[in-house]
């Protein structure tokens, strides 16, 4: 040890010593779960600003929540009202069949069938309604947890199946990771494990769009936690300059692996407020309010369609489940603490809204849940003759080489018969 | 003495250095509290309070630019990649600063840092948990590269690296956390309290930066290796019953030419072996050395056994993976060259 040897600490004696600032969630382990920094205002309190609103005239949509559904699970507001009944009981549907997708996918991780999976508990309102507000030909920019994009418009199980048990169906060949999907038929743009690398990328898309006279808008997701990526902030600027039709999700649900949300700026600012630098119109809504999240993504997606520019919007939800199938939250958040997350179950608050309406009942839900939970499991088998990780037919070691480039180069084919096969 | 794991060495080597030092400070993305996703910081942060030891937003650029900041101010910051494959946000930042602050400055600012992360394959982490950048960094004037392939090397050669006025950058081969590895991915797992190199002295040690280890002395053929693809030689050569001489280098820049010229002089033939994409690869380096030192003693071509020039696929991860049968394979070809 020599050469970098730091300052003397030289303070003036007036001036007290400096101290750096690290943020902690309110409780870990063994306390008690504290929400008390989420201010959740009522529901239908908060506006909704007219489509071609200035960001300068909305900036204090970014520090509230914009909530539909109040506590006896009627809809009020200003934003209710995007959906009839069979739109809603459409997202019910999905969000169940999210939910029994993700158990019945679990399990086929435990069972040894797959190396890993994402469940998306807790969050399943955002993803489904938001694709259900998109129109076909739009492209989502997804992140691992968004199956219910594809689970929302019916995307068949057995595709997204066979992908995670890398069998002989899948259509990625058995490349990537389980959940890292590819559906462009869905608009559903190729997931990367790189975090925060796609939020710019559907900038371009739909600056591309817009380049072309085109009609389509593009969806760009992420997490609380990755917005520190540089990709993030670049996403920002070139939304703000060149004004094309994207909507720029975050979904914040308090937590990316072992760190808060503080860890990634939410102490100062909301994830909305990031908007604010740029000129980019901002809200901030319910994450587990279905009629929230359709009524704000429909009004962002129809922004952007009439060329009136990007939409940053922060989802506010929480991780129900674990991060993944590799990690164990009680090392580092109170294991009840999703019981206290102030917003509920965004599928039971749908459910209650649509009992309370007359156009559903406990048991067209129970009956609803166990026809879903019988799709899942035929799907499940059906996705299982086709092999599992570990069992019964797979990919070839010879395809492995393909699709590097559009055509084989030399130095590829030699590698492949050295491999011998 | 104890027998541990990579990771209970990688920690003490942290924890040792911390306790020395109290310029060290350890950050990386989910490090702090929890102590990593591989717990290799574990219980550091409740020891050394949250100034020494934290979690950091996840972004690699800001974690490397911070470091180098704080290297520039005179601590000497050990960060976290929480893989591998994360690195390249924080590419420029390596590449252009941290390797070049000594030489631009003319030594008014220098860049003592670690950068550990954890690389390879082995634990179908598909593409995005698998890969072995190594050649990324070798190939850059300033950085140091090093990579240890048991429990007793990584924490001496993590102090060296903590110590060290230039920044390093420290790969963990993550098969090798909890066990040596084969490449017999069908065999029970073995621990590492069946290694010999898992006796890890409880104190203060450290291993230069530079030089090679000899892990099985030999007279045929000359096997350089690092890392995972070690154990993987040692299984090929007891298979083949070639009696090969494994080198292990341990640290790739600054390189231990020494040891391999003199290895190859005596058998006369080389075979390199590593895990990453075999094009321009680290093992390209090493054939030109070889090549450059050794050529009049040399019986046969060198052969390189390395992954395919594709990417880390996930269902056919022992397709991809150079195993103890294609290393065996090369061992016999040189043999009959
Ligand atoms: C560039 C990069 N750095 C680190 C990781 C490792 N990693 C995977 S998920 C994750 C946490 C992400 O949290 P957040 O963005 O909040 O999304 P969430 O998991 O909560 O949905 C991290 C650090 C990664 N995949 N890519
Ligand atoms: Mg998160």
């Amino acid at each position: 040890m020599s050469d970098p040897v730091p300052p003397p600490i030289v303070a003036p004696s007036t001036t007290p010593p400096l101290s750096l600032h690290v943020p902690e969630p309110a409780v870990r382990p063994g306390g008690k779960p504290d929400f008390s920094h989420v201010r959740v205002p009522e529901a239908g309190t908060v506006r909704r600003p007219p489509l071609d609103v200035a960001a300068a005239d909305i900036r204090d949509l970014a520090y509230t929540i914009i909530r539909v559904l109040n506590r006896e699970g009627r809809a009020v507001g200003d934003w209710a009202g995007s959906l009839d009944a069979d739109g809603l009981r459409r997202g019910l549907r999905a969000m169940i069949k999210t939910r029994a997708f993700d158990a019945r996918m679990l399990m086929a991780q435990r069972q040894g069938k797959t190396s890993f999976y994402m469940q998306s508990t807790g969050e399943e309102a955002i993803a489904c309604a938001f694709q259900l507000a998109l129109e076909p030909g739009d492209m989502n920019f997804p992140t691992y947890r968004q199956q219910g994009l594809l689970i929302a418009q019916d995307w068949p199980l057995v595709d997204m199946m066979c992908q995670i048990f890398s069998n002989e169906k899948d259509r990625l060949g058995g490349r990537q990771l389980p959940i890292m999907y590819s559906a462009r038929d869905a608009g559903f743009f190729s997931i990367s494990g790189n975090l925060g690398t796609q939020y710019v990328q559907a900038v371009g898309w739909a600056m591309a769009s817009a380049i072309r006279g085109d009609t389509r808008v593009a969806a760009a997701w992420i997490g609380d936690g990755s917005t520190a990526e540089s990709d993030f902030h670049s996403a920002l600027v070139f939304a703000s300059v060149y004004r094309p039709p994207v909507i720029l999700n975050i979904v914040n649900n308090q937590w990316a692996i072992s760190t808060s949300q503080a860890i990634a700026g939410g102490e100062n600012a909301t994830f909305a407020a990031r908007a604010h630098g740029y000129g980019i119109p901002s809200l901030r809504v319910d994450g587990n309010d279905y009629l929230a999240v359709h009524a704000a993504a429909r009004w962002a997606i129809d922004r952007a369609r009439r060329n009136l520019g990007p939409t940053l919007i922060e989802w506010v939800t929480y991780r129900v489940a674990a991060h993944s199938t590799s990690d164990d939250p009680s090392k580092y958040r109170p294991k009840e603490e999703s019981d206290a997350w102030p917003l509920g179950d965004p599928v039971e608050r749908l459910k209650n809204h649509l009992i309370g309406i007359g156009e559903w009942s406990d048991e067209r839900h129970a009956q609803a849940r166990a026809e879903i939970d019988q799709e899942v499991l035929d799907a499940a088998r059906e996705a299982e003759r086709h092999g599992t990780l570990h069992t019964g037919p797979k990919p070839s070691a010879k395809a492995m080489f393909e699709g590097v480039y559009k055509d084989m180069p030399k130095h590829l084919r030699e590698q492949r018969r050295e491999l011998g096969v | 003495m104890a027998r541990i794991t990579m990771i209970e060495a990688i920690r003490d080597a942290i924890d040792l250095m911390m306790a020395r030092d109290d310029k060290v400070v350890v950050f990386g993305e989910d490090v702090g509290y929890f102590g990593g996703v591989f717990r290799c910081t574990d219980g550091l942060q409740r020891k050394y309070g949250r100034t020494r030891c934290f979690d950091t937003p996840i972004s690699e650029t800001g974690i490397v630019g911070v470091a180098i900041g704080m290297g520039a101010y005179g601590l000497r910051p050990v960060c976290e990649i929480q893989f591998a494959d994360y690195v390249y946000p924080a590419y420029d930042q390596i590449v252009s600063e941290a390797a070049r602050l000594r030489y631009r400055s003319a030594g008014e600012f220098t860049s003592p840092l670690t950068i550990r992360m954890p690389c390879g394959g082995g634990i179908f982490g598909g593409q995005t948990h698998s890969q072995s950048p190594e050649a990324c960094f070798t190939h850059v004037s300033g950085l140091k590269t090093v990579i240890p392939s048991n429990p007793y090397d990584a924490k001496g050669l993590l102090i060296s690296a903590i110590e060290d006025d230039d920044p390093v950058i420290f790969l963990e081969p993550k098969r090798l956390y909890n066990g040596p590895f084969s490449g017999h991915h069908d065999q029970p797992v073995v621990p590492w309290s069946r290694h010999p190199l898992s006796e890890v002295p409880d104190e203060y040690y450290a291993i230069e930066l530079g030089k090679a280890a000899i892990r099985r002395e030999g007279a045929a053929v000359t096997v350089i290796a690092y890392g995972t693809m070690v154990h993987v030689a040692e299984a090929a050569a007891a298979e083949t019953g070639i009696d090969a001489e494994i080198i292990d280098l341990r640290t790739l820049i600054p390189l231990d030419t020494d040891t391999i010229e003199q290895s190859v002089r005596k058998t006369g033939r080389c075979v390199i072996l590593h895990e990453a994409t075999r094009t321009s690869g680290f093992g390209a380096e090493l054939s030109a050395q070889v090549q450059e030192r050794c050529f009049h003693h040399l019986e046969a071509p060198i052969l390189r056994v390395t992954g395919w020039d594709t990417p880390y696929p996930h269902a056919q991860e022992w397709d991809y993976f150079p195993g103890p049968a294609r290393v065996g394979r090369a061992l016999k070809a040189v043999m009959e060259a």
